[in-house]
């Protein structure tokens, strides 16, 4: 099995390797933890003097595992800079596709990335710990989290050509090409095993999640604010709307209705040691306006889903928090399975709409505004592409706020709390390091340690004492 | 024009026509037709990227080299007329590796990155480099920062991706006459201009005709808005050509 790897390359900006840093007080306990990304990617940079139309294909190049977030985010950037709307097909085309894209991200991170340390155990045999283990210990559930997996992969490839990195459909002003009957009846032919797949695992779910409250409560249990998008009236969005900024409390402390106006409430800060920037909530300041985006801040910040089955698992969801308001990090889990359901649910309303094949896809475009702002829910939470060109449409200025760095300082904050909670002792133990990876792995960052090859993890752990001495490494 | 071709043994009719042998097989052309030519007209194919029917051949990409008996020499096939008794071979060992190394030249002059490139999947240089095997570079890449020139309505050049085939310059020029197009400076820093190195959208002489985008073998010059399929068009150089011929 050692010679058997699976690469999926090249991955995200983030992508690669991490390292956390733990730093340890006189008498031996964990002061903090750093979670560092060492690896410098430059698209801010490297796009400029490329032609803004480019940009979707170029951007999305950043990560593989969702560049049809990076899709979205670019292309209604450049819808701006064009002033177009799209044909409502190809919206609705767009929308299809996303849903896709979440379906398998989330299918992804849930059984073959977190699976084997939730179904199997933190402490179970790291060598059996993976997606193979699982599938010889629980083949029927590993077998529904691959097909459904596969169901958002082919919705991505019947919309738009690829499963990844489909950027030759999309284009500003719609999209390249529209959708057939045939794609059509074969996604609706896939739909109910989908719906199966996802409400049994969500059952089963329920069931464990009684044997799991001391994860509950030490993996990244903090107050922060959250973030995600919701339609005008507060309803789950993951394509258009405003962003919503919820207090720890469940308050909405800000809404920013024209994403342009983003910069007014996020702050990017940069730390010397590592090469992800801080985002934070300028209201509150850095670090304190820490803030997470994702399914579980998704959740949060929504007052209803808007499909019956998601909405009924939604109000049960509510009920996990104070105010309506979960604050663990380990229950992104549950927040990714209603998501996917609620994905399902959408993808099937779309697909029941006549106007999903109508031919009209696209609408003409130039440059017309020298600036454009194009947010989106990725799998991790809101992305933003900020574009400014020149009169020929040339990128004069790319800034991009990527999901998984939003959560950044939370994190860190998340990473101090299962160190402090199972370091103990000055020698590392393999089942800490698992449970420090677990909680990097229930936000489920755009990271190569999410995306871990068989058992191993890209993960660097050194261990301090008070004076600065390295007493321990662990490298994996 | 009459071409004819013979089975090995067989004798030429017209006494105007060369006899050569192209990969063994003994055919027989008009004086004057290019190796290239005489090889097609025999079904034999070989690789091309500047060369396209209906222009004047150019001889740059060198990607049409060819073996010929009685020299060590390599010749492009498209600009050396067919000689009588030459033998000529189309496809060697020898000669799939220096195609493979013009190619990675070309690769690596300027900035070929085809997952972004507009003309993805309908490039002439991506389908040679796959048809010889190129899967990396193996000299050390230029880099290039060339201009990018957006100012024409709808006509767009990224000289990036330009690979310096002068096919749009000959195209521009010899059918539809407006020569525009032009090349400046040598070697390295070869590019293609406009009028008088102006900006696209500020020369004069440009019909808008796009039949530079038409010919443009890669993702160099190409139609804003428009895919790249429904923008190519080999042919129409030779096309064109035929009809004017014939008005006149």
């Amino acid at each position: 099995m050692a010679e058997k790897k699976i690469r999926i390359d090249p991955i995200t900006r983030i992508e690669g390797h991490a390292e956390v840093v733990i730093q340890l007080n006189e008498d031996d306990s964990v002061r903090e933890a750093l979670f560092k990304v060492v690896e410098f990617r430059g698209f801010e940079k490297f796009t400029e003097g490329r032609p803004f139309y480019e940009m979707p294909q170029i951007t999305s190049r950043a990560c593989g595992i969702c560049p049809v977030a990076h899709l979205l985010a670019s292309v209604k950037a450049c819808d701006q800079i064009a002033g177009v709307a799209p044909p409502k097909t190809a919206v609705m085309l767009r929308r299809l596709m996303n849903m896709g894209q979440i379906i398998q991200s989330h299918a992804l991170n849930f059984y073959h990335l977190s699976g084997p340390d939730l179904l199997m155990g933190f402490d179970s045999d790291p060598a059996k710990r993976n997606i193979f283990g699982l599938i010889d210990s629980q083949p029927s559930l590993a077998m529904r989290g691959i097909r459904l997996r596969k169901f958002g992969q082919e919705i991505i490839e019947k919309v738009a050509g690829k499963k990844i990195h489909p950027g030759e459909w999309m284009r500003p002003g719609g999209a390249k090409w529209p959708l057939t009957q045939e794609r059509v009846d074969y996604l609706q032919s896939f739909l109910p095993e989908a719906l199966d797949a996802t409400t049994k695992t969500l059952d089963m779910w329920k069931q464990m999640l009684d044997g799991l409250q001391e994860e509950v409560e030490h993996f990244g249990n903090f107050p922060t604010h959250y973030m995600g998008l919701v339609t005008p009236d507060g309803g789950l969005e993951h394509y258009d709307g405003k962003i919503r900024i919820m207090d720890p409390q469940g308050k909405v402390a800000a809404e920013c209705v024209d994403p342009t106006k983003y910069a007014d409430f996020i702050g990017e800060a940069v730390e010397p040691w590592s090469y992800m920037k801080f985002p934070y909530f300028k209201a509150v300041g850095y670090p304190d306006g820490a803030y997470r985006v994702g399914p579980l801040p998704r959740l949060n910040v929504a007052s209803y889903c808007g499909t019956p089955l998601a909405d009924e698992e939604f109000k049960w969801f509510k009920k996990l928090g104070k105010n309506g308001v979960v604050q663990s990090t380990f229950h992104y889990h549950t927040a990714r399975l209603i998501e996917i359901l609620y994905c399902i649910e959408t993808v099937k309303q779309l697909l029941e709409d006549p106007q999903i094949l109508s031919k009209h896809v696209t609408s003409n475009v130039q440059v017309n505004n020298f600036e454009g702002v194009g947010v989106a829910e990725a799998p991790r939470g809101t992305l933003i592409h900020h574009y400014k060109v020149d009169e020929e449409g040339m990128i004069t200025y790319n800034n991009m706020i990527i999901a998984t760095e939003n959560s950044n300082i939370a994190y860190n904050m998340a990473i101090t709390q299962v160190a402090k909670k199972y370091v103990k002792a000055r020698e590392l133990q393999e089942g800490m390091l698992n449970r420090v990876e677990a909680v990097i792995r229930a936000f489920d960052p755009c990271l190569s340690c999410a995306t871990h090859a068989i058992g191993q993890m890209p993960l660097d752990i050194r261990l301090f004492d008070a004076s600065g001495r390295l007493l321990d490494r662990k490298l994996r | 024009m009459l071409h004819v071709t013979l089975q090995q043994g067989g004798a030429s009719i017209n006494p105007n026509n060369v006899r050569l042998r192209i990969n063994g097989s003994e055919v027989a052309v008009p004086e004057g037709t290019t190796i290239l030519k005489a090889a097609a007209l025999n079904g034999v194919e070989i690789p091309t990227l500047c060369e396209i029917e209906g222009l004047t051949p150019y001889g740059g990409c060198r990607l049409c080299i060819v073996e010929v008996s009685g020299t060590s020499k390599l010749f492009p096939a498209c600009t050396t007329p067919a000689a009588q008794g030459m033998e000529v071979t189309t496809q060697s060992p020898k000669l799939y590796e220096y195609r493979k190394m013009v190619l990675q030249t070309l690769l690596a002059e300027r900035t070929h990155i085809c997952a972004v490139c507009v003309a993805n999947e309908h490039c002439e240089l991506q389908a040679n480099a796959n048809n010889h095997g190129v899967d990396h570079v193996m000299y050390e890449r230029n880099w290039s920062c060339e201009s990018i020139d957006s100012s024409h309505e709808f006509l767009v050049i990224d000289r990036n991706r330009c690979i310096l085939c002068t096919r749009c310059i000959r195209v521009c020029d010899q059918i539809e006459g407006a020569h525009t197009l032009d090349l400046k400076f040598r070697s390295k820093s070869t590019n293609v201009i406009m009028d008088q190195d102006q900006n696209w959208g500020q020369a004069m002489s440009c019909t808008s005709c796009r039949k530079c985008a038409k010919v443009c073998p890669v993702g160099a010059i190409y139609i804003e808005n428009e895919n790249i399929e429904f923008t190519k068009d080999r042919d129409i150089a030779a096309f064109l050509s035929k009809r004017r011929r014939r008005s006149r």
